[in-house]
């Protein structure tokens, strides 16, 4: 990854609301965050944290209402992608930023049949004739892997795998040999063994074509084997983040801390029973106040009931919102 | 191992089902697809069968098939001492509510239309009696149970994010009391933190009501926490089987053994210097597998033999099946190379 270079892509406090009959959920609170030309974004968090919405909301994909992108800007290719026509964002997504969510609403359409679904975005960005289209589809799907290529471009989605599926998923984000691939948990389904050749194939792009990765999991293994940062999030904010060896080797947010004590290992002694976070995750029903993860943290001060902690400089690229400073025992600017 | 006097609540006897294909203007029938092609294993009662594999090689298909969610192609299916294989749809309702599937795709499985309290509460509206607000109770303990808020009971799917509404499948799935579930995948897209918690919460269940569970999943280390024992699938078939810590210690099966040292390692220090075994070649398409073993086009192992013949599934130590040449004769090849290895183990077992 060439140090220095500019962004690809440039996240600064991105908020975004859901409007409902119960009031508001606010989901994204002032997320930040930015990713190099070839660098793989790993993305960690609770259930709820704000993961998916952040990712969608900066594509423009969340239906409005009841969401509302209410502050922040999305520097990409020299444009705001939070301020640009329907049409530039159309030309955008599916195309120089390639993405899979865990959402339906992106994911395969049911009554298309696969190879439909693949071709389309490389005849409406590449602009590819059926042939052409209908050829790299075929290499796209034996680039992820699914056996019996040719035949299957023919089959609808329920005639796959969850796995497969995934895999197709995959296959359409990367069709126009993307700058950005933003990937929410896009392996949840896949054993590991195909897993590494994905994980593989990810690298491969990168090295090849700079192509720059988020990616979303809830697999600690995963991310120490491909990110070169991480960024960790906790009830709608970024509570740290760091390159790869320093989170997992010196983890200084209480919740990354807890997060990383509850991976159950495949070596070792096996644990009578797994290790939960206790306690229950924030509502996110107002602009946070205080700490989200106070409830459940083992080393919370009276300070962090009354005030929001901001994302605290740690030097080498390593930050942590948290009043406590895990290195002294003590707070931090007291 | 498992307490004498376990008996299987679950027995499954060469178990097929496949799909058709068709092709051409006309669309006609031009071959199948061998999802699941021969399968046979029991489900003891009490315990969790963890079933693992690669992607595509039937473990979904063979979870649904068992609870009789297609008709199947042929086999025999037998669950709490009744047949099932056969069974027409309209005369399995009425056993519905003992044997439950917990789905892998969570948003295809909830209605978008419907309440998350309603959704749970449908199977109880369906097959309980009592009263609404009892039911109501009810879907708010189940709630409480699988770690979401009752708050947001009045929501619809679209409003929670992938992990909440796995968690609403499973609420769904447990609401009435079943003796037996096929959780596919149930926890895959869940941090891990909300992943222990589910897991912690099956196993209370287990102990409380005697469950028996069939655990599909690719997270091999959650399958060594939460099974008893574990298959191992690979392109339709069952290719070893033993109990957890047997599989986790020695894999017998060459396909086991490349599975296991696949795993990712949550410490990037050792995550890039860990051995794998990158299997090499595709996976062979279920439609057309090849002659003799089914791993024979990837098993580093490969012998002649495996092109031709199909190796049997059997018994190869006491509690461990396995399907590979390598274990033909496992008590008189000394002198093979092949047999070696599994020469070594057999001592190794019996001075233990
Ligand atoms: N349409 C909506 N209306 C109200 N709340 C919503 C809506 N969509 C999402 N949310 C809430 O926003 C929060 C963030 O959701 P998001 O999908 O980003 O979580 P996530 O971090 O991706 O979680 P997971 O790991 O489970 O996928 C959740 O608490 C969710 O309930
Ligand atoms: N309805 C169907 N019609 C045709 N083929 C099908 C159908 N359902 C499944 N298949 C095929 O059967 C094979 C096994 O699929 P299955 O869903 O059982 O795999 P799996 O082991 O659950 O994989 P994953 O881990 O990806 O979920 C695949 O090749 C799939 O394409
Ligand atoms: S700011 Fe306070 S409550 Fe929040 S994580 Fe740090 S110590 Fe715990
Ligand atoms: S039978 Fe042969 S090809 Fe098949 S797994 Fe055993 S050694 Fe490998
Ligand atoms: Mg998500
Ligand atoms: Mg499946």
């Amino acid at each position: 990854m060439p140090d220095g270079a500019l962004p690809v892509l440039d996240v600064r406090d991105l908020k975004t609301v859901f409007q409902t009959r119960g009031g508001e959920v606010h989901a994204v609170n002032d997320v930040s965050f930015s990713l190099k030309p070839g660098e793989l974004l790993g993305v960690v968090g609770e259930s709820g944290s704000g993961k998916s919405v952040t990712m969608m909301s900066l594509l423009g994909l969340l239906p409005s209402p009841p969401a509302d992108v209410r502050n922040g800007t999305v520097t990409f290719d020299g444009m705001d992608l939070l301020n640009v026509t329907p049409e530039q964002l159309r030309s955008v997504r599916g195309g120089k930023i390639g993405f899979v969510f865990q959402d339906p609403m992106t994911s395969l359409n049911p009554v298309y049949q696969v190879g439909f679904q693949i071709m389309e975005p490389l005849r409406k960005h590449m602009g590819m004739n059926k042939r052409e289209a209908a050829k790299r589809a075929q290499e796209l799907l034996e680039l992820v892997g699914i056996p019996d290529a040719k035949r299957r471009l023919d089959d609808y989605p329920h005639q796959f795998s969850g796995g497969m599926r995934q895999r197709v998923m995959i296959a359409i984000a990367l069709a126009c040999d993307p700058q950005v691939l933003i990937a929410d948990e896009p392996t949840t389904a896949l054993d590991v063994t195909i897993q590494a050749q994905i994980l593989e194939l990810m690298k491969e792009l990168r090295d090849k074509l700079g192509m720059a990765v988020i990616w979303i999991t809830h697999d600690l293994g995963v991310i120490a084997g491909i990110a070169d940062r991480v960024m960790v999030m906790y009830g709608g904010q970024v509570v740290e983040h760091a390159p790869v060896q320093e989170l997992f080797g010196n983890p200084q947010h209480p919740y990354t801390r807890a997060l990383l004590k509850t991976i159950p290992s495949i070596a070792g002694e096996r644990a009578a029973r797994l290790t939960v976070i206790e306690g229950q995750p924030p509502i996110m029903a107002g602009a946070p106040t205080s700490c989200p993860f106070r409830d459940r943290c083992d080393v919370a001060m009276d300070r962090c009931a009354v005030q929001n902690p901001p994302r605290y400089d740690l030097g080498d690229g390593h930050d942590a919102a948290c009043f406590y400073d895990a290195r002294t025992g003590g707070p931090r600017d007291a | 191992m498992l307490d004498e006097g376990n008996k299987p609540l679950v027995s499954v006897k060469d178990l097929k089902m496949h799909f058709p294909i068709f092709a051409g203007l006309l669309r006609r029938r031009v071959g199948e697809v061998k999802a699941v092609d021969g399968v046979s294993f029991d489900v003891m009662e009490g315990e969790t069968l963890g079933l693992v594999g690669e992607s595509g090689c039937g473990k979904s298909t063979c979870g649904r098939a068992v609870l009789r969610l297609y008709d199947i192609t042929s086999g025999s299916i037998e669950i709490d001492n009744r047949e099932i294989g056969a069974t027409p749809q309209t005369e399995l309702r009425g056993m519905r509510p003992t044997m439950q599937m917990v789905f892998q795709d969570p948003q295809a499985s909830l209605n978008p239309r419907m309440t998350v309290e309603d959704i749970i509460k449908e199977p109880l509206d369906e097959h309980t009696t009592g009263t609404d607000a009892e039911k109501r109770e009810k879907v708010g303990e189940l709630m409480d149970a699988v770690g979401l808020n009752r708050k947001f009971a009045k929501r619809y799917p679209h409003a929670f994010s992938g992990g909440q509404r796995q968690r609403i499948g499973i609420a769904r799935a447990l609401a009435l009391n079943p003796k037996f579930i096929v959780c596919d995948e149930p926890i895959a897209a869940l941090d891990v933190s909300i992943q222990a918690q589910v897991v912690n919460l099956l196993e209370d269940l287990q102990e409380q009501f005697g469950l028996t569970y069939l655990f599909i999943s690719h997270d091999l280390s959650m399958v060594r926490h939460i099974a008893t024992r574990v298959a191992v699938m690979y392109l339709g078939k069952i290719v070893e089987l033993a109990p957890r810590e047997a599989l986790y210690a020695e894999p017998l099966h060459p396909y086991t053994k490349a599975l296991l040292s696949a795993v990712p390692e949550p410490d990037p220090s050792l995550a890039r210097a860990t051995e794998r075994i990158i299997l090499q070649g595709d996976v062979p398409s279920p439609s057309n597998p090849p002659e003799g073993c089914n791993f024979c086009t990837r098993c580093p192992s490969v012998m002649d033999i495996c092109k031709r013949v199909e190796p049997d599934y059997r018994e190869v130590h006491p509690g461990r099946f396995t399907a590979c040449h390598l274990y033909n004769d496992t008590n008189d090849t000394a002198g093979q190379t092949a047999g070696h290895e599994a020469q070594e183990l057999t001592n190794k077992e019996n001075l233990e």
